[in-house]
Protein backbone atom coordinates (compact mmCIF):
# COMPACT_ATOMS: atom_id res chain seq x y z
CA UNK A 1 0.00 0.00 0.00
CA UNK A 2 2.86 2.40 0.82
CA UNK A 3 4.37 4.81 -0.01
CA UNK A 4 1.57 7.36 -0.25
CA UNK A 5 2.66 9.94 -2.80
CA UNK A 6 0.91 13.24 -3.43
CA UNK A 7 2.07 15.33 -6.39
CA UNK A 8 1.05 18.92 -7.03
CA UNK A 9 -2.04 18.46 -4.94
CA UNK A 10 -4.43 21.41 -5.29
CA UNK A 11 -7.81 21.88 -3.63
CA UNK A 12 -10.16 24.67 -4.59
CA UNK A 13 -13.43 25.82 -3.10
CA UNK A 14 -15.78 27.93 -5.22
CA UNK A 15 -12.92 28.80 -7.55
CA UNK A 16 -10.59 29.86 -4.75
CA UNK A 17 -7.45 27.86 -4.03
CA UNK A 18 -7.43 26.76 -0.40
CA UNK A 19 -4.62 24.22 -0.54
CA UNK A 20 -1.56 23.55 -2.65
CA UNK A 21 0.26 22.86 -4.72
CA UNK A 22 1.54 20.25 -2.30
CA UNK A 23 3.87 17.31 -2.78
CA UNK A 24 4.57 14.72 -0.10
CA UNK A 25 5.70 11.19 0.41
CA UNK A 26 4.58 9.05 3.34
CA UNK A 27 6.31 5.77 4.12
CA UNK A 28 5.03 2.77 6.04
CA UNK A 29 5.31 3.07 9.82
CA UNK A 30 5.57 6.84 9.80
CA UNK A 31 3.85 9.08 12.33
CA UNK A 32 3.52 12.34 10.43
CA UNK A 33 2.12 15.28 12.35
CA UNK A 34 0.77 18.31 10.53
CA UNK A 35 1.27 21.58 12.36
CA UNK A 36 0.10 25.02 11.36
CA UNK A 37 -2.11 27.93 12.39
CA UNK A 38 -5.91 27.91 12.03
CA UNK A 39 -7.03 27.96 8.42
CA UNK A 40 -3.68 26.75 7.12
CA UNK A 41 -5.31 23.75 5.41
CA UNK A 42 -4.51 20.90 7.83
CA UNK A 43 -7.99 19.39 7.74
CA UNK A 44 -8.29 19.91 3.98
CA UNK A 45 -4.98 18.14 3.40
CA UNK A 46 -5.99 15.15 5.54
CA UNK A 47 -9.44 14.89 3.98
CA UNK A 48 -8.13 15.20 0.44
CA UNK A 49 -5.48 12.51 1.02
CA UNK A 50 -8.18 10.24 2.42
CA UNK A 51 -10.55 11.02 -0.45
CA UNK A 52 -13.33 12.83 1.40
CA UNK A 53 -12.54 16.08 -0.41
CA UNK A 54 -12.05 16.04 -4.16
CA UNK A 55 -8.80 17.49 -5.45
CA UNK A 56 -8.79 20.00 -8.29
CA UNK A 57 -5.33 19.19 -9.69
CA UNK A 58 -2.50 16.79 -9.00
CA UNK A 59 -2.45 13.14 -8.06
CA UNK A 60 -2.58 10.97 -4.98
CA UNK A 61 -1.21 7.49 -5.41
CA UNK A 62 -0.80 4.40 -3.29
CA UNK A 63 1.16 1.35 -4.39
CA UNK A 64 -2.11 -0.59 -4.70
CA UNK A 65 -5.44 0.06 -6.46
CA UNK A 66 -7.61 2.81 -4.94
CA UNK A 67 -10.40 0.45 -3.87
CA UNK A 68 -7.88 -1.68 -2.00
CA UNK A 69 -6.21 1.31 -0.33
CA UNK A 70 -9.57 2.80 0.71
CA UNK A 71 -10.47 -0.41 2.52
CA UNK A 72 -7.26 -0.22 4.55
CA UNK A 73 -7.50 3.34 5.82
CA UNK A 74 -9.59 5.05 8.47
CA UNK A 75 -10.26 8.63 9.52
CA UNK A 76 -10.94 10.08 12.97
CA UNK A 77 -12.60 13.50 12.95
CA UNK A 78 -12.01 16.43 15.26
CA UNK A 79 -15.64 16.29 16.41
CA UNK A 80 -16.41 12.60 16.85
CA UNK A 81 -19.34 11.49 14.70
CA UNK A 82 -21.46 8.98 16.58
CA UNK A 83 -24.04 6.83 14.89
CA UNK A 84 -27.41 6.93 16.66
CA UNK A 85 -26.71 3.53 18.11
CA UNK A 86 -25.27 1.99 21.24
CA UNK A 87 -21.57 2.06 22.12
CA UNK A 88 -21.31 -1.60 21.04
CA UNK A 89 -23.02 -0.98 17.70
CA UNK A 90 -20.84 2.06 17.01
CA UNK A 91 -17.70 0.17 17.84
CA UNK A 92 -18.54 -2.82 15.68
CA UNK A 93 -20.08 -0.91 12.77
CA UNK A 94 -17.02 -1.22 10.47
CA UNK A 95 -16.87 -4.95 11.21
CA UNK A 96 -20.51 -5.43 10.24
CA UNK A 97 -19.82 -3.63 6.96
CA UNK A 98 -17.25 -6.26 6.01
CA UNK A 99 -19.47 -9.08 7.29
CA UNK A 100 -17.16 -10.25 10.08
CA UNK A 101 -18.48 -13.38 11.87
CA UNK A 102 -20.54 -12.59 14.99
CA UNK A 103 -18.22 -14.44 17.37
CA UNK A 104 -15.24 -12.44 16.12
CA UNK A 105 -17.24 -9.19 16.41
CA UNK A 106 -18.07 -9.96 20.04
CA UNK A 107 -14.48 -10.90 20.85
CA UNK A 108 -13.07 -7.71 19.33
CA UNK A 109 -15.76 -5.55 20.94
CA UNK A 110 -14.96 -7.06 24.35
CA UNK A 111 -11.28 -6.42 23.85
CA UNK A 112 -11.72 -2.81 22.69
CA UNK A 113 -14.28 -1.64 25.25
CA UNK A 114 -11.86 -2.80 27.92
CA UNK A 115 -8.99 -0.94 26.26
CA UNK A 116 -10.93 2.32 26.12
CA UNK A 117 -12.55 1.79 29.55
CA UNK A 118 -16.14 1.86 28.28
CA UNK A 119 -17.14 -1.64 29.34
CA UNK A 120 -19.70 -0.35 31.86
CA UNK A 121 -21.54 1.68 29.24
CA UNK A 122 -21.34 -0.71 26.29
CA UNK A 123 -25.11 -0.88 25.79
CA UNK A 124 -26.05 2.77 26.26
CA UNK A 125 -26.54 5.25 23.42
CA UNK A 126 -23.17 6.52 22.20
CA UNK A 127 -24.55 10.06 21.92
CA UNK A 128 -24.84 10.13 25.73
CA UNK A 129 -21.10 9.74 26.25
CA UNK A 130 -18.86 12.66 27.18
CA UNK A 131 -16.77 14.23 24.41
CA UNK A 132 -13.62 12.47 25.57
CA UNK A 133 -15.40 9.11 25.68
CA UNK A 134 -16.85 9.71 22.24
CA UNK A 135 -13.40 10.47 20.85
CA UNK A 136 -11.97 7.30 22.41
CA UNK A 137 -14.85 5.34 20.92
CA UNK A 138 -14.31 6.95 17.51
CA UNK A 139 -10.63 6.00 17.66
CA UNK A 140 -11.40 2.45 18.76
CA UNK A 141 -13.99 2.18 15.95
CA UNK A 142 -11.29 3.19 13.49
CA UNK A 143 -8.68 0.83 14.93
CA UNK A 144 -10.88 -2.23 15.39
CA UNK A 145 -10.40 -3.15 11.72
CA UNK A 146 -6.60 -2.86 12.05
CA UNK A 147 -6.18 -0.25 9.32
CA UNK A 148 -2.80 0.17 7.64
CA UNK A 149 -3.29 3.94 7.47
CA UNK A 150 -4.94 6.17 10.04
CA UNK A 151 -5.75 9.84 9.50
CA UNK A 152 -6.66 11.92 12.55
CA UNK A 153 -7.84 15.51 12.54
CA UNK A 154 -6.92 17.11 15.87
CA UNK A 155 -8.10 14.07 17.81
CA UNK A 156 -7.45 15.54 21.24
CA UNK A 157 -8.64 19.11 20.68
CA UNK A 158 -10.36 20.45 23.83
CA UNK A 159 -9.87 17.20 25.75
CA UNK A 160 -8.40 17.03 29.25
CA UNK A 161 -4.86 15.80 29.93
CA UNK A 162 -5.89 12.35 31.12
CA UNK A 163 -7.99 11.58 28.05
CA UNK A 164 -5.32 13.06 25.77
CA UNK A 165 -2.76 10.73 27.32
CA UNK A 166 -5.07 7.71 26.90
CA UNK A 167 -5.57 8.57 23.22
CA UNK A 168 -1.85 9.09 22.67
CA UNK A 169 -1.16 5.68 24.25
CA UNK A 170 -3.64 4.06 21.86
CA UNK A 171 -1.97 5.80 18.93
CA UNK A 172 1.53 4.78 19.99
CA UNK A 173 0.30 1.25 20.44
CA UNK A 174 -1.27 1.07 17.00
CA UNK A 175 1.86 2.60 15.44
CA UNK A 176 3.94 -0.11 17.11
CA UNK A 177 1.58 -2.65 15.55
CA UNK A 178 2.33 -1.31 12.08
CA UNK A 179 -0.33 1.33 11.44
CA UNK A 180 0.95 4.42 9.65
CA UNK A 181 -0.42 7.63 11.14
CA UNK A 182 -0.96 11.10 9.77
CA UNK A 183 -2.55 13.57 12.13
CA UNK A 184 -2.99 17.26 12.65
CA UNK A 185 -2.69 18.99 15.99
CA UNK A 186 -2.30 22.40 17.60
CA UNK A 187 -0.58 20.86 20.58
CA UNK A 188 3.20 21.24 20.15
CA UNK A 189 3.82 19.02 23.16
CA UNK A 190 1.78 16.28 21.53
CA UNK A 191 3.71 16.67 18.28
CA UNK A 192 6.97 16.30 20.25
CA UNK A 193 5.66 13.20 22.03
CA UNK A 194 4.30 11.41 18.96
CA UNK A 195 5.78 12.64 15.69
CA UNK A 196 8.48 11.04 13.62
CA UNK A 197 8.07 13.67 10.92
CA UNK A 198 6.51 17.12 10.98
CA UNK A 199 4.73 18.81 8.11
CA UNK A 200 4.33 22.55 8.64
CA UNK A 201 1.46 24.14 6.73
CA UNK A 202 0.73 27.83 6.36
CA UNK A 203 -1.86 29.50 4.12
CA UNK A 204 -2.43 26.27 2.21
CA UNK A 205 1.26 25.75 1.43
CA UNK A 206 3.55 23.10 2.83
CA UNK A 207 6.40 25.24 4.16
CA UNK A 208 8.50 22.42 5.58
CA UNK A 209 8.72 18.66 5.95
CA UNK A 210 11.32 17.61 8.48
CA UNK A 211 12.06 14.85 10.98
CA UNK A 212 10.49 15.91 14.29
CA UNK A 213 13.73 16.38 16.21
CA UNK A 214 15.22 18.53 13.46
CA UNK A 215 12.02 20.53 13.08
CA UNK A 216 11.98 21.56 16.72
CA UNK A 217 15.75 22.25 16.74
CA UNK A 218 16.17 23.96 13.38
CA UNK A 219 12.87 24.69 11.68
CA UNK A 220 13.19 25.38 7.97
CA UNK A 221 10.84 28.34 7.80
CA UNK A 222 10.48 31.56 9.78
CA UNK A 223 6.80 30.90 10.28
CA UNK A 224 7.57 27.48 11.75
CA UNK A 225 10.03 29.11 14.19
CA UNK A 226 7.37 31.60 15.23
CA UNK A 227 4.80 28.81 15.61
CA UNK A 228 7.11 26.76 17.84
CA UNK A 229 7.89 29.85 19.91
CA UNK A 230 4.18 30.46 20.38
CA UNK A 231 4.21 33.70 18.40
CA UNK A 232 1.43 34.74 16.03
CA UNK A 233 1.99 33.42 12.51
CA UNK A 234 0.65 35.79 9.84
CA UNK B 1 -74.66 19.38 21.84
CA UNK B 2 -77.33 16.73 22.30
CA UNK B 3 -76.13 14.98 19.14
CA UNK B 4 -72.60 14.85 20.49
CA UNK B 5 -73.70 13.18 23.73
CA UNK B 6 -75.90 10.78 21.82
CA UNK B 7 -72.98 10.07 19.53
CA UNK B 8 -70.68 9.32 22.46
CA UNK B 9 -73.25 7.07 24.12
CA UNK B 10 -73.99 5.27 20.86
CA UNK B 11 -70.28 4.89 20.11
CA UNK B 12 -69.73 3.32 23.52
CA UNK B 13 -72.73 1.02 22.97
CA UNK B 14 -71.48 -0.02 19.54
CA UNK B 15 -68.02 -0.76 20.88
CA UNK B 16 -69.27 -2.44 24.06
CA UNK B 17 -71.68 -4.72 22.22
CA UNK B 18 -69.09 -5.40 19.49
CA UNK B 19 -71.61 -4.45 16.84
CA UNK B 20 -70.95 -6.77 13.85
CA UNK B 21 -71.41 -4.00 11.25
CA UNK B 22 -69.06 -1.71 13.11
CA UNK B 23 -66.45 -4.45 13.45
CA UNK B 24 -66.73 -5.31 9.74
CA UNK B 25 -66.39 -1.66 8.64
CA UNK B 26 -63.57 -0.96 11.07
CA UNK B 27 -61.62 -4.06 10.04
CA UNK B 28 -62.06 -3.12 6.38
CA UNK B 29 -60.89 0.44 7.11
CA UNK B 30 -57.81 -0.88 8.83
CA UNK B 31 -57.11 -3.46 6.12
CA UNK B 32 -57.33 -0.88 3.33
CA UNK B 33 -55.32 1.75 5.18
CA UNK B 34 -52.60 -0.58 6.46
CA UNK B 35 -52.22 -2.16 3.02
CA UNK B 36 -51.85 1.28 1.45
CA UNK B 37 -49.42 2.26 4.19
CA UNK B 38 -47.29 -0.85 3.70
CA UNK B 39 -47.18 -0.34 -0.07
CA UNK B 40 -46.41 3.32 0.32
CA UNK B 41 -43.66 2.72 2.89
CA UNK B 42 -42.00 0.19 0.56
CA UNK B 43 -41.88 2.86 -2.15
CA UNK B 44 -41.42 6.04 -0.09
CA UNK B 45 -38.73 5.17 2.45
CA UNK B 46 -36.06 3.85 0.06
CA UNK B 47 -36.92 6.68 -2.36
CA UNK B 48 -36.44 9.25 0.41
CA UNK B 49 -33.09 7.69 1.32
CA UNK B 50 -31.91 7.68 -2.30
CA UNK B 51 -32.91 11.34 -2.63
CA UNK B 52 -30.92 12.14 0.51
CA UNK B 53 -27.78 10.21 -0.39
CA UNK B 54 -27.40 10.28 -4.17
CA UNK B 55 -26.82 13.29 -6.37
CA UNK B 56 -28.33 12.99 -9.84
CA UNK B 57 -30.00 15.09 -12.50
CA UNK B 58 -33.54 16.26 -11.70
CA UNK B 59 -33.11 15.32 -8.02
CA UNK B 60 -34.17 18.77 -6.84
CA UNK B 61 -37.09 18.74 -9.27
CA UNK B 62 -38.28 15.40 -7.90
CA UNK B 63 -38.05 16.72 -4.32
CA UNK B 64 -39.99 19.88 -5.25
CA UNK B 65 -42.57 17.78 -7.08
CA UNK B 66 -43.02 15.43 -4.11
CA UNK B 67 -43.45 18.41 -1.79
CA UNK B 68 -46.06 19.85 -4.13
CA UNK B 69 -47.86 16.50 -4.34
CA UNK B 70 -48.26 16.40 -0.55
CA UNK B 71 -51.29 18.59 -1.06
CA UNK B 72 -52.73 16.41 -3.81
CA UNK B 73 -56.56 16.72 -3.79
CA UNK B 74 -57.87 13.22 -2.96
CA UNK B 75 -60.95 13.56 -5.16
CA UNK B 76 -58.75 14.24 -8.17
CA UNK B 77 -56.65 11.17 -7.33
CA UNK B 78 -59.87 9.20 -7.04
CA UNK B 79 -61.00 10.47 -10.42
CA UNK B 80 -57.69 9.56 -12.08
CA UNK B 81 -57.68 6.08 -10.56
CA UNK B 82 -61.32 5.72 -11.58
CA UNK B 83 -60.48 6.57 -15.21
CA UNK B 84 -57.52 4.18 -15.20
CA UNK B 85 -59.53 1.32 -13.72
CA UNK B 86 -62.86 1.88 -15.51
CA UNK B 87 -63.87 -0.60 -18.20
CA UNK B 88 -62.72 1.75 -20.97
CA UNK B 89 -59.48 2.61 -19.13
CA UNK B 90 -56.05 0.99 -19.66
CA UNK B 91 -56.44 -1.25 -16.59
CA UNK B 92 -60.16 -1.94 -17.03
CA UNK B 93 -59.43 -5.55 -17.85
CA UNK B 94 -58.29 -6.10 -14.27
CA UNK B 95 -61.85 -5.41 -13.08
CA UNK B 96 -60.67 -3.59 -9.96
CA UNK B 97 -63.10 -0.71 -9.85
CA UNK B 98 -65.36 -0.71 -6.77
CA UNK B 99 -63.07 -3.08 -4.91
CA UNK B 100 -60.91 -2.55 -1.84
CA UNK B 101 -57.85 -2.98 -4.10
CA UNK B 102 -58.83 0.16 -6.00
CA UNK B 103 -59.17 1.95 -2.66
CA UNK B 104 -55.70 0.78 -1.64
CA UNK B 105 -54.26 2.06 -4.95
CA UNK B 106 -55.86 5.48 -4.50
CA UNK B 107 -54.69 5.79 -0.90
CA UNK B 108 -51.18 4.70 -1.83
CA UNK B 109 -50.99 7.44 -4.45
CA UNK B 110 -52.21 10.02 -1.93
CA UNK B 111 -49.86 9.17 0.95
CA UNK B 112 -46.65 8.22 -0.89
CA UNK B 113 -45.55 11.83 -1.58
CA UNK B 114 -46.39 12.78 2.00
CA UNK B 115 -44.34 9.96 3.56
CA UNK B 116 -41.48 10.49 1.09
CA UNK B 117 -41.24 14.21 1.82
CA UNK B 118 -41.35 13.88 5.61
CA UNK B 119 -38.92 10.95 5.54
CA UNK B 120 -36.58 12.78 3.18
CA UNK B 121 -36.42 15.74 5.57
CA UNK B 122 -35.26 13.51 8.44
CA UNK B 123 -32.89 11.47 6.31
CA UNK B 124 -31.31 14.59 4.79
CA UNK B 125 -30.48 15.91 8.26
CA UNK B 126 -29.07 12.57 9.34
CA UNK B 127 -27.06 12.29 6.13
CA UNK B 128 -25.44 15.67 6.72
CA UNK B 129 -24.40 14.35 10.15
CA UNK B 130 -23.12 11.00 8.84
CA UNK B 131 -21.76 12.11 5.46
CA UNK B 132 -18.05 12.36 6.24
CA UNK B 133 -18.03 9.30 8.48
CA UNK B 134 -19.73 6.99 6.00
CA UNK B 135 -17.64 8.27 3.10
CA UNK B 136 -14.47 7.79 5.17
CA UNK B 137 -15.48 4.19 5.89
CA UNK B 138 -15.69 3.52 2.18
CA UNK B 139 -19.31 2.40 2.40
CA UNK B 140 -21.31 1.54 -0.70
CA UNK B 141 -24.50 3.43 -1.60
CA UNK B 142 -26.65 0.56 -0.40
CA UNK B 143 -24.79 0.38 2.93
CA UNK B 144 -25.30 4.13 3.41
CA UNK B 145 -29.00 3.84 2.63
CA UNK B 146 -29.43 0.87 4.98
CA UNK B 147 -27.58 2.71 7.77
CA UNK B 148 -29.68 5.85 7.35
CA UNK B 149 -32.96 3.94 7.21
CA UNK B 150 -32.09 1.99 10.35
CA UNK B 151 -30.75 4.91 12.37
CA UNK B 152 -33.65 7.17 11.42
CA UNK B 153 -36.25 4.47 12.01
CA UNK B 154 -38.12 6.39 14.69
CA UNK B 155 -38.40 9.50 12.52
CA UNK B 156 -39.51 7.27 9.65
CA UNK B 157 -42.13 5.73 11.89
CA UNK B 158 -43.48 9.22 12.54
CA UNK B 159 -43.55 9.87 8.78
CA UNK B 160 -45.44 6.62 8.29
CA UNK B 161 -47.91 7.50 11.03
CA UNK B 162 -48.57 10.83 9.30
CA UNK B 163 -49.35 8.79 6.17
CA UNK B 164 -51.60 6.51 8.20
CA UNK B 165 -53.45 9.50 9.62
CA UNK B 166 -54.04 10.92 6.16
CA UNK B 167 -55.15 7.55 4.74
CA UNK B 168 -57.52 6.46 7.49
CA UNK B 169 -59.28 9.81 7.42
CA UNK B 170 -59.52 9.93 3.63
CA UNK B 171 -62.99 9.88 2.06
CA UNK B 172 -63.02 11.59 -1.36
CA UNK B 173 -60.88 9.22 -3.41
CA UNK B 174 -62.10 5.99 -1.86
CA UNK B 175 -65.71 7.06 -2.29
CA UNK B 176 -65.08 7.56 -6.01
CA UNK B 177 -63.13 4.33 -6.64
CA UNK B 178 -64.77 2.16 -3.95
CA UNK B 179 -68.35 3.28 -4.36
CA UNK B 180 -69.24 2.87 -0.66
CA UNK B 181 -70.89 -0.51 -1.29
CA UNK B 182 -72.35 -2.14 1.81
CA UNK B 183 -70.50 -5.30 2.89
CA UNK B 184 -67.93 -4.73 0.15
CA UNK B 185 -66.20 -1.38 0.09
CA UNK B 186 -67.81 0.60 2.90
CA UNK B 187 -65.27 1.91 5.38
CA UNK B 188 -65.57 4.18 8.42
CA UNK B 189 -65.18 7.49 6.58
CA UNK B 190 -67.58 6.64 3.76
CA UNK B 191 -70.06 5.26 6.30
CA UNK B 192 -69.86 8.54 8.24
CA UNK B 193 -70.52 10.50 5.03
CA UNK B 194 -73.50 8.27 4.26
CA UNK B 195 -75.04 8.51 7.76
CA UNK B 196 -74.57 12.28 7.75
CA UNK B 197 -76.34 12.58 4.41
CA UNK B 198 -79.17 10.43 5.82
CA UNK B 199 -79.41 12.79 8.81
CA UNK B 200 -78.40 10.15 11.37
CA UNK B 201 -75.89 12.38 13.12
CA UNK B 202 -75.66 10.25 16.24
CA UNK B 203 -74.57 7.17 14.30
CA UNK B 204 -72.25 9.28 12.15
CA UNK B 205 -70.68 10.70 15.30
CA UNK B 206 -70.41 7.27 16.84
CA UNK B 207 -68.53 6.03 13.78
CA UNK B 208 -66.41 9.19 13.95
CA UNK B 209 -65.46 8.49 17.56
CA UNK B 210 -64.54 4.93 16.66
CA UNK B 211 -62.38 6.26 13.82
CA UNK B 212 -60.58 8.62 16.19
CA UNK B 213 -60.19 5.82 18.73
CA UNK B 214 -58.56 3.53 16.14
CA UNK B 215 -56.17 6.27 15.01
CA UNK B 216 -55.18 7.23 18.56
CA UNK B 217 -54.76 3.64 19.79
CA UNK B 218 -52.65 2.69 16.79
CA UNK B 219 -50.44 5.79 17.18
CA UNK B 220 -49.97 5.28 20.91
CA UNK B 221 -49.36 1.57 20.46
CA UNK B 222 -46.71 2.20 17.83
CA UNK B 223 -44.97 4.80 19.97
CA UNK B 224 -45.05 2.48 22.96
CA UNK B 225 -43.68 -0.46 21.00
CA UNK B 226 -40.90 1.59 19.41
CA UNK B 227 -40.04 3.20 22.77
CA UNK B 228 -40.04 6.67 21.20
CA UNK B 229 -39.14 9.44 23.67
CA UNK B 230 -37.77 6.98 26.22
CA UNK B 231 -34.43 7.82 27.82
CA UNK B 232 -31.37 7.22 25.73
CA UNK B 233 -33.29 6.66 22.52
CA UNK B 234 -33.59 8.78 19.43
Amino acid sequence: MFPLIAENLVVEFKGQRILGPIGLNLSKGDIAVILGPNGSGKTTLLKSLHGIIKIKHGAISWSCPKSESMAKQMFVFQSPVMLRRSVFENLTYPLTLCKTPKAEINRLADEWVSRISLKEVIHIAATRLSRGEKQKLALARALITKPEMLFLDEPTASLDGKTTLEIEKLLQNCAENGTTIMMSTHDIGQAKRLAKNILFLNKGKLESTQPAQTFFREPMSNNASKFIAGDIVE
Amino acid sequence: MNDIWEGIVQALQLVYTLNPDLIEISVRSLKVTLSALALSAIIALPLAAVLAVKRFKFRRTIIALLNALMGLPPVVVGLLVYILLSRSGPFGVLDLLYTTTAMVIAQTIIITPLITSIAHQSLRELWSEYHDLLISMNTSHSQRIKTLLWDARRALLTASLAGFGRAIGEVGAIMVVGGNIDNATRVLTTAIALETSKGDFALALALGFVLILIAVVLNLGTHWLSKTESEGRW
